[in-house]
């Protein structure tokens, strides 16, 4: 780990201007993944502001009928609250799929969207990845891919998104808030928050430097079965393969968005008019473009596996 | 002592604290804090700075040059010690690769420098600043390509053969011959590699996490070329090591290194990612196994080869060595090849040779039954054998596999097994049951032990024997309790210190059975000493009961024999041939329900069950935590444990303990052990038998058996991940 300097943040507009006045400033929140990061110098802050003092941690409803959830709920409060679980199920049993009770208890919404790839190659520093190193190449194309994406990648990278909760959140097109250097604010839908690869793997999303995540604003509540299904290696404390959100209503419309396949919580609006159709239909449009490895091939069977037992769900 | 002659009855067998349900002893300290583990020792005169190291980035080639100017010069740093700096240093006796010294790199993450700072951080960070040239060598990495590479190793025995293989199977009934592989595994225990290094002029004191301290202090004065009389070496406390820790690590010649250069103690321990590639690892396998059988199920031919890799200078993985022996069958043969890999050491991991194997052969042996129309259970009852198969003159001490499998059967309710694979379903479930043989040899290894009685009646036991988590504090001290007629409370145990007479350590599932044999012995002595010390004529009449001595009417305290001054004994098992006369192993049967999710062809354990013949067990709690233990080893080997090969830059990449995947409690629900009440006085006079090791023997087949009945999917490359499965799986479109 670097030596970096450390402030704490008290109001939201200071830390955005801190961030933006300082190169290589970061804002730490959890900390779950960033420090781990740090520790392997993949991460190399030369000064972090802590955000968790912002104040930015309450749920709130919204006047759209909606919940507004502070960048600074942390993820076991938000899976334990009254309201998402009843109106937002999907996103409780997303976030309760990840990590495990003591990653979540520090792990907040916006460190959550903004987690980086598991990729093996992006946290070995004596090995060439794109992302972490641009130029350098890209390992896992020629090397260990099985986790990695099938679709939306590139020939410069094919690392996946890991979060569950942002999964939940796609198919709730859930809308990012955040107040940039000088002041000004945004709303970003989710769909748009994470970048493709391209060919700059590394710059992962949308934001600019010093932008700073406020809250994410749910819309109101979609009716209908809300299922989160995450496939993986071991019961408990794994990465998805793939995981399914969906949300489907008695005639067998709704929403779907998938995770573990792509740069970015994967959903297609085409695809999911295919839902009455089936779990084949919705994945070959799902999947149209995707350029699997050999390693990873699997995964296009078992999305569509994974989606018909999640649609079967939702009849049953 | 030595002991040549099957064990008579002795005190021992009274089972009022051997074989009895103690709680470890040692649970309280770990409990509470206060067990001091490696890099945890805090000694208030030591003012300990911090080791960290560097490995090597290329997996093979050498090393041009290395410029640490940027690490001395970073904040708080005392030392770089560089491994071309320091020049080829003696390799140890156990070691293959080098753990340091020299400009030669033989793998990825093998240690090239340690960089001593007044913090840990300070140290991680100037690690980060060593700058290396290497000259970069191609290598070989992958063992399916270098299979036909492969040679006949030159130690051991790599082949064994009786009656004539090729003939019978060829003309067998019924035949077989499939191929298996099981992928390269790390330790993954806990506690990572850790020692401290504090030199007082020309001697040296390390505290580290050690399974065997002697093969440590020689390996390590070897290493420093230093007289190993002046090596004291501390481990008192282990979290695991599971054979990783058997022999002398990085950890332990840095921080001596490292503390000779800084002239102050230093504290090094190898970060997660080098348990991977920088320590040792159990071997991938390919194997090879044809049956040969007539319809009735008798099998009159059996061969099993198996290739594995490994560094120049370093061993196969035997995995064949319980073909030889679990089953009948006049003609067979084995054989054992190895190549050579640039992959980092492959060495000793629970149940050496035999996880592996039985992981390979336990599959055969389900697919052949399968073929021949039988039952598993019963085509493994047909062939049981009470000799060795390749000797038949030679008996086994002891051998229960029968009782194992006809207890188990019942006990799980073997009989509701669907015949039909892929005929049970609930739910999304398909749901199967697979059984699997047990078979681990029982090694026999010198140990010697020092006991002390002292005026308060308090005896203390001293023996470099180590506790890796299995229980060795608590079984040593109820072995001294049964032979001194003294409650547990009153035994006190030191271990792990080089200071004490040479053990067996733990390694092999030995350290049982040898270790406390060592006390016995031991103690058999004292007992000796007592009686003198009172007066009585023969020790060999006397009762050791309640805190007294007791002979006819006399009666006497056992503390006055130590009234004066404390009473020491010390002795040593040894072993003679009673294991050429026969052939001593363990033996056990594994039980597993598991259920595959049709849909995503997710493997979950539902139950499991074990029943061991494994001799007198010493303590039932201490036992049943090792295999339970060992069985949720075997889930991993099972399902999800591999170390991927990057077959084209040479190391092992999922280095850390969210890739390298073991099972976690949600994985493993219900777990059962059984323990068939048996001794076997061929073994010592402890009439046990090894366990550890067992309890994993078999497992990871039994899974893959239930699977295959769950799923009618045969997967014969380990680990049984989902993507082996889907595609065999019905359609759910
Ligand atoms: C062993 C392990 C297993 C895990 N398993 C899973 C899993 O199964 N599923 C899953 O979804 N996740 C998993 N995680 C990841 C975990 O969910 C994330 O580490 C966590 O959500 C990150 O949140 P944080 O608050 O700790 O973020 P931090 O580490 O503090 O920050 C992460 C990133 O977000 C940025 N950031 C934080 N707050 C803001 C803000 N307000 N505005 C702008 N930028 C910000 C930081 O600068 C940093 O770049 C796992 C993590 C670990 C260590
Ligand atoms: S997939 Fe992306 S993160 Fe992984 S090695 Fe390639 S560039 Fe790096």
């Amino acid at each position: 780990m670097r030596a970096f300097s450390y402030e704490r943040a008290s109001t939201i507009e200071a830390a955005a201007k801190a961030a933006a006045s300082t190169d290589g400033a970061k804002f730490i929140a959890g900390g779950t993944n960033l420090l781990d990061l740090m520790k392997l110098e993949i991460e190399t802050p030369t000064h972090l502001i802590d955000v968790n003092r912002l104040g930015v941690d309450r749920i709130e409803p919204t006047p759209e009928g909606g919940l507004r959830i502070g960048a600074l709920v942390r993820n076991t409060d938000l899976a334990a609250d009254e309201r998402i679980r009843r109106d937002y199920a999907v996103l409780a049993r997303a976030l309760l799929a990840g990590a495990s009770g003591q990653l979540r208890n520090r792990a907040t919404t916006a460190g959550n969207l903004l987690q980086r790839t598991r990729c093996p190659y992006f946290y070995d520093t004596s090995q060439p990845c794109n992302k972490r190193q641009p130029g350098s190449g890209c390992s896992a194309l020629s090397g260990f891919s099985r986790q990695l994406a099938v679709v939306g990648v590139s020939d410069a990278c094919i690392a996946n998104h890991p979060s569950d909760m942002a999964v939940a959140m796609r198919a709730l097109d859930a809308i990012v808030e955040t107040v940039r250097s000088d002041g000004t604010t945004r709303s970003v839908p989710i769909a748009d928050l994470h970048r493709l690869p391209g060919d700059t793997p590394h710059i992962e999303h949308v934001l600019e430097r010093g932008e700073l995540i406020t809250a994410v604003v749910l819309p109101k509540p979609l009716s209908g079965k809300h299922i989160y299904r995450k496939v993986r290696d071991r019961a408990s404390y794994a990465f998805a393969l793939v995981s399914i959100a969906a949300v489907v209503l008695p005639d067998g419309t709704g929403r779907v968005a998938v995770g573990g396949i792509a740069p970015k919580p994967w959903r297609d609006e085409a695809a999911e008019r295919e839902l009455p159709n089936g779990a084949r239909a919705v994945t070959a449009k799902l999947l149209a473009n995707a350029r699997p490895t050999e390693q990873n091939a699997f995964k296009m069977a078992l999305v569509e596996r994974t989606l018909s037992a999640v649609l079967a769900e939702a009849r049953g | 002592m030595r002991f040549d002659t099957p064990a008579m009855t002795n005190p021992i067998d009274q089972g009022k604290v051997v074989g009895q349900r103690i709680h470890r002893i040692d649970g309280p300290l770990k409990t509470t804090g206060r067990a001091v583990y490696a890099y945890e020792w805090h000694d208030s005169n030591g003012r300990y700075v911090y080791g960290y190291i560097v490995g090597s980035a290329i997996a093979k080639g050498r090393i041009r040059s290395m410029d640490v100017s940027a690490a001395r010069n970073a904040p708080g740093v005392l030392a770089v010690v560089t491994s071309d700096g320091i020049g080829d240093l003696k390799k140890g006796k156990y070691n293959t690769a080098k753990l340091f010294g020299g400009t030669e790199i033989q793998h990825y993450h093998q240690a090239i420098a340690v960089v001593v700072a007044e913090t840990f951080e300070e140290a991680r960070a100037a690690a980060a600043l060593v700058k290396v040239d290497y000259a970069e060598e191609k290598g070989a990495f992958d063992l399916e390509a270098a299979k036909d590479t492969a040679v006949k190793p030159e130690e051991g025995e790599p082949d064994s053969a009786a009656g004539d293989f090729d003939a019978a199977f060829e003309t067998a009934a019924v035949k077989f011959d499939q191929t298996y592989t099981t992928p390269d595994q790390s330790h993954a225990m806990m506690e990572p590699h850790a020692s401290i290094a504090a030199w007082n002029g020309d001697e040296l004191t390390v505290w580290t996490s050690s399974q065997m301290i002697d093969w440590w202090r020689t390996d390590l004065a070897t290493t420093l070329g230093i007289d190993k009389e002046k090596v004291h070496i501390m481990s008192p406390f282990i979290g695991g090591g599971f054979g990783c820790k058997l022999f002398l690590r990085a950890d332990a010649v840095l921080a001596a290194l490292a503390a000779r250069e800084a002239k102050r103690p230093v504290k090094v321990a190898l970060p997660r990612p080098f348990l991977m590639n920088n320590t040792t690892h159990r071997p991938a396998t390919i194997q090879r196994i044809r049956i040969g059988a007539e319809r009735d199920g008798r099998i009159t031919a059996i061969a099993h080869e198996s290739w594995s890799g490994d560094l120049p200078g370093g061993g196969p993985e035997v995995a064949v060595q319980q073909t030889r022996l679990l089953y009948a069958g006049a003609n067979r043969m084995t054989a054992t090849r190895l190549a050579t890999l640039d992959l980092p050491e492959g060495n000793a991991m629970r149940a050496p040779g035999e996880a592996p194997g039985m992981m390979a052969l336990e599959i055969a042996i389900d697919e052949m039954a399968e073929r021949l129309g039988r039952d598993p259970v019963d085509f493994r009852i047909i062939n049981d054998t009470q000799v060795d198969p390749e000797k038949p003159e030679r008996p086994f001490s002891h051998r229960n596999l029968v009782g194992c499998l006809r207890t188990g059967a019942e006990r799980f309710g073997w009989q509701d097994r669907s015949k039909q694979p892929g005929g049970r379903r609930e739910g999304n479930w398909l749901v199967g049951m697979g059984v699997a043989s047990a078979f681990r040899n029982n090694l026999l290894v010198p140990s010697g032990a020092r006991v002390r009685l002292d005026r308060e009646g308090i005896v203390t036991v001293e023996t470099d024997m180590t506790d890796i988590g299995t229980g060795s504090y608590t079984i040593i001290a109820q072995t001294a309790a049964e032979m001194l007629g003294v409650p547990v409370d009153k035994v006190a145990v030191s271990l792990g210190d080089s200071r004490f007479p040479v053990s067996s350590g733990s390694g092999g599932q030995f350290g049982g059975n040898c270790s406390t044999a060592g006390v016995y012995a031991a103690c058999v002595k004292l007992r000796e000493a007592v009686a003198q010390k009172l007066g009585f004529n023969s020790p060999d009449e006397l009762t050791f009961s309640g805190g007294e001595v007791r002979a006819g009417d006399r009666r006497m305290p056992l503390a006055q024999a130590a009234s004066d001054e404390a009473l020491v004994a010390e002795d040593r098992i040894e072993f003679g041939d009673l294991d050429k006369t026969h052939q001593q192993s363990t033996f056990g049967a594994h039980f597993v329900e598991v259920g595959v999710d049709v849909a995503t062809g997710e493997t979950r354990i539902r139950r499991m069950l074990a029943v061991c013949g494994a001799g007198r067990i010493l303590n039932p709690i201490t036992a049943r935590s090792q295999v339970i233990g060992a069985m949720t080893m075997g889930v991993g080997g099972a399902l999800s444990e591999e170390l991927v090969v990057d077959t084209e830059r040479g190391f092992f990449v999922n280095h850390d303990l969210a890739a390298y995947e073991v099972p976690v409690h949600a994985d493993i629900p219900h777990q059962e052990v059984i323990f068939l009440d048996e001794s076997d006085p061929m073994s010592s006079p402890m009439k046990a038998k090894g366990i550890a090791e067992l309890g994993l023997c078999g497992v990871a087949a039994a899974v893959a058996n239930a699977i295959y009945n769950a799923t009618g999917v045969r997967v014969r490359k380990y680990p049984i991940t989902l993507d082996k499965l889907i595609n065999g799986l019905p359609e759910v479109s």
